[in-house]
């Protein structure tokens, strides 16, 4: 029990007044960064940075800085679900697959429901991803060194495998989408040449279409121009709001346990890997639509599609930590900012991080507790709040949205030109929406083309070319095979199924 | 009424001017405004750790009045970086921390950019490149890995690196024309996924600088060959049981012949006064001086040179034309077979 006792000197450590209030100023100010699009946790932690060097000169002040730090990043990834649940503006990537269920609530009037799940399977999704750490750290940090190119691009490939069937559009409408995400994924420059690819030879291709800007766009605009054409109203902005409805939601999700466990497991894979906290949500959204008894129900307002991506985008967002401490490998956008953080202050992650620096280390780990705890006490305190937000007339909100979006697009890049791709992406919504499209599939292309091309081909150039290496050893042979199977049983059973009608009509 | 609205801005300018004549000294110039740190590399790297640290050594030390934001314009490979601030011209506040690629990016993919589009501030240090293996590989020295390598036949060993035509891979390319020797390069995000990958054993030998690798040295998972720099490094403090940086040899000691060094420079705008070019020198060299620049100097093993004026024109010249050369030898330069 080793690591129980650390883990209380650890406790010791981070229990101090200072690093409390810290901890709800971290939340606080994470919860109002993950709102904002485009201003996401990495910004957040990035601008405050430099403000935590002086803090960590001070004994023990390395520990209060990192508590800061990480608080934010609990509360960016809280935050990140109120604008998905109440407007379909994804606040932060991970966020996205949380609209999915979580919009569709809110406009039946349960948006009080969709937040408090939302937030409830957060916390839990981090206590699942801390726990693991807590214990397994020495195995799992050895798990992470497994994975090279070829087990990337099958992480990659379950990814998208376990999406691919679950539209319910026609899937050449699904495959339509997906190459539009691959090709502006493409854009801008390619790791594995160096060359630039589709810039037209102008400055203001050359990063690329930015993630953000494109699901700002998509949802975000794409939805008010929806509103707009269908009157002018929020939809479920009737709903009563109290604190009885978080006890409700509480009530409900019991049920949800196998989803939660699923989710969880699927998270904290993903976040050792590390694959990242967005991949995971999608990858569990997939996976609980395929195994849930409401499977055909996702889409149109289930708690349980709140409660898959949002378990499995904490454990993922959490757990990345670990890679981070233990290899210095950041799992997330955030962490890598975090990782410069701890080099700044003079701590060196790697290997030995664990032995050197125990105090800071299971401070951090005991603050990740802490931290959790208390962003699940500000969030859902301010449930009402939120909720209460929807009872704003439309034509106050709305320009307020759009402005909010614009300077979110804005701040991806500091680049005017971002802000007319918003437009432009946000008609594009609408018309995919108008047109029966799914925007799923073009979102996910657009996060994971880029990553999952550059592994691709990193693992051709190990093998020269030879497609037998994604089956070269047990592990990246069963994921793929894994991901195939995903991709496969949706056909195969509808087959079945047929073929069963065809036998029963015979007999 | 329009005589007198006149008369009176006249007396408001002459006011002015005699107040500012006043307040400051007439030699000196300081920012008006917010300073914009441009890091023309992702978050996390070595090029925006520094730039990150400068930030944090100026906002403590209280080095300058006005505040400093770091902005990361990675796109293009930093090309987006780069052109943001040649199109800045004549702006005094905007300053540049730059890495090898601004030579190499607009070699490899004809951006319009060349580092004459901006005024040279300060060299901060030198970065050093180490041939890394994994501790568990037999190789004691670089002689051992080449021959190895050789005797492995061609693209049969796999050289990481940190990007495509850039450093990484154009130390990899010197030592082929070196020695002889043909890697398989495979091109990474970012130097500590390098290092990684290294450990994992799915690559077989890297060129990491020393703060990306240090940890898994340290942690006894890596072994330094050699440093691709004429001299040895200077750091004595042993960091593994047994060796210090100090005691891995110079490439060129362990018979093969390849020096390669890391711009870490600050550049701003062209068309900047002498003035403002002095004031940012006078702070950079302030943040030389502090404790925390030592501790990060040390802790990456940096080579510290560091030139100003006319000697770092000349020396960013000379590091240009060396990039041309070993660019063409690689084949990388744009529109080349």
């Amino acid at each position: 029990m080793d690591a129980l006792n650390s883990l209380l000197d650890g406790f010791a450590v981070a229990l101090s007044l200072t690093n409390i209030a810290l901890m709800f100023a971290g939340v606080i100010l994470g919860v109002i960064i993950g709102v904002l699009p485009g201003l996401g946790g990495a910004n957040g932690v990035a601008i405050l940075l430099p403000l935590t060097f002086s803090m960590a000169q001070t004994p023990g002040g390395q520990t209060s800085a990192i508590i800061l730090l990480s608080c934010i990043y609990w509360g960016a990834l809280f935050g990140g679900a109120i604008t998905s649940i109440l407007f379909n503006i994804p606040g932060e990537p991970w966020s996205v697959a949380t609209t999915f269920d979580g919009y569709p609530l809110a406009q039946q009037g349960r948006a009080g429901a969709a937040l408090t799940a939302a937030f409830t399977s957060s916390f839990i999704g981090a206590a699942v991803g801390v726990i693991v750490i807590t214990f397994l750290s020495p195995i799992v940090a050895q798990f992470a060194l497994e994975f090279g190119p070829p087990e990337f691009f099958s992480v990659y490939l379950l990814t998208f495998c376990a999406f691919i069937g679950m539209s319910k559009q026609a899937p050449f409408k699904t495959l339509v989408s997906m190459m539009l995400g691959f090709a502006l994924a493409a854009v801008g420059s390619d790791t594995v040449t160096g060359t630039l690819r589709m810039t037209f030879g102008t400055a203001t291709l050359l990063t690329g279409f930015d993630f953000l800007v494109a699901v700002i766009g998509l949802f975000g605009i794409g939805e008010i121009l929806l509103t707009l054409e269908e009157g002018l109203e929020f939809r479920g902005a009737s709903a009563k709001i109290n604190l009885k409805v978080v006890i409700q939601t509480w009530k409900e999700l019991p049920k949800y346990w196998l989803t939660s466990l699923r989710s969880a497991a699927i998270g904290c894979f993903m976040g050792i890997v590390p694959g990242g906290a967005t991949p995971a949500s999608f990858m569990a959204y997939g996976v609980a639509r395929r195994f849930s008894k409401d499977g055909d129900k996702f889409g149109e307002g289930v708690v349980e599609g709140v409660v898959a991506p949002e378990t499995a985008a904490h454990a993922a967002g959490t757990s990345a930590l670990l890679p981070m401490l233990t290899l210095g490998v950041p799992g997330s956008p955030t962490a890598a900012v975090l990782l410069g953080g701890l080099l700044i202050w003079g701590l060196e992650p790697g290997p030995l991080l664990f032995v050197e620096q125990k105090e800071f280390v299971w401070g951090l780990i005991a603050s990740m507790y802490l931290g959790n705890i208390a962003g699940l006490i500000v969030v859902l305190t301010c449930v009402p709040l939120f909720a209460a937000i929807l009872r704003i007339p439309f034509s106050v909100i709305a320009p307020i949205i759009i402005v909010i979006c614009a300077i979110g697009a804005y701040t991806v890049h500091n680049a005017t030109f971002d802000i007319y791709m918003m437009v432009v992406f946000g008609v594009t919504g609408y018309l995919f929406k108008k047109l029966d499209y799914p925007l799923a599939p073009l979102v996910l292309a657009i996060v994971l083309g880029d990553r999952a091309e550059a592994s691709f081909r990193q693992a051709m150039l190990m093998s020269q070319g030879d497609m037998r290496i994604l089956f070269e050893n047990g592990l990246v042979g069963s994921i793929t095979t894994l991901a195939l199977a995903l991709l496969i049983w949706p056909m195969a059973s509808t087959l079945w199924s047929v073929t069963k009608k065809l036998a029963a009509k015979d007999a | 009424m329009k005589v007198s609205a006149c008369f009176k801005s006249v007396l408001t300018t002459t006011a002015v001017a005699a107040l500012s004549a006043v307040t400051v000294p007439a030699h000196a110039w300081e920012p008006t405004k917010t300073v914009e740190f441009v890091v023309p590399a992702g978050s996390g790297g070595g090029a925006d750790q520094m730039a990150r640290a400068i930030q944090g050594i100026i906002v403590k030390h209280n080095l300058m009045k006005q505040p400093m934001v770091v902005i990361n314009k990675s796109g293009g490979a930093g090309a987006e970086g780069f052109l943001d601030v040649k199109g800045a011209k004549g702006d005094p506040h905007k300053i540049i921390i730059t890495l090898s690629n601004m030579f190499t990016t607009p070699l490899a993919t004809a951006v319009p950019f060349n580092w004459r589009d901006l005024t040279p501030v300060k060299m901060m240090a030198l970065d050093e490149f180490v041939l890394w293996v994994n501790a568990e590989k037999p190789y004691k020295s670089a002689k051992e890995y080449v021959d190895a390598v050789k005797k492995a036949g061609a693209n049969k060993m796999k050289m990481g690196g940190t990007g495509s035509k850039q450093e990484d891979q154009i130390i990899t390319a010197a030592i082929e024309k070196k020695t002889g020797a043909k890697f398989t390069y495979i091109p990474f995000k970012g130097g500590g996924t390098v290092a990684v990958q290294l450990v994992g054993n799915h690559i077989d030998s890297s060129v990491n600088n020393p703060i990306e690798a240090v940890a898994h040295w340290r942690g006894g998972k890596l072994r330094p060959l050699c440093v691709f720099d004429t001299k040895r490094m200077p750091y004595k403090e042993k960091m593994t049981d047994t060796m210090a940086w100090s005691d891995i040899p110079t490439c060129k000691e362990a018979g093969l012949d390849v020096n390669y060094l890391m711009l870490r420079g600050i550049f701003m705008a062209g068309g900047v006064s002498q003035d403002q070019v002095d004031y940012f020198v006078g702070v950079l060299r302030k943040v030389r001086e502090t404790p925390e620049w030592t501790a990060l100097m040390n802790k990456g093993a940096f080579n510290q040179t560091s030139i100003e004026g006319k000697e770092f024109t000349d020396w960013v010249a000379a590091a240009e034309a060396e990039h041309v050369a070993l660019m063409k030898g690689a084949g990388f330069m744009a529109g080349q077979k």
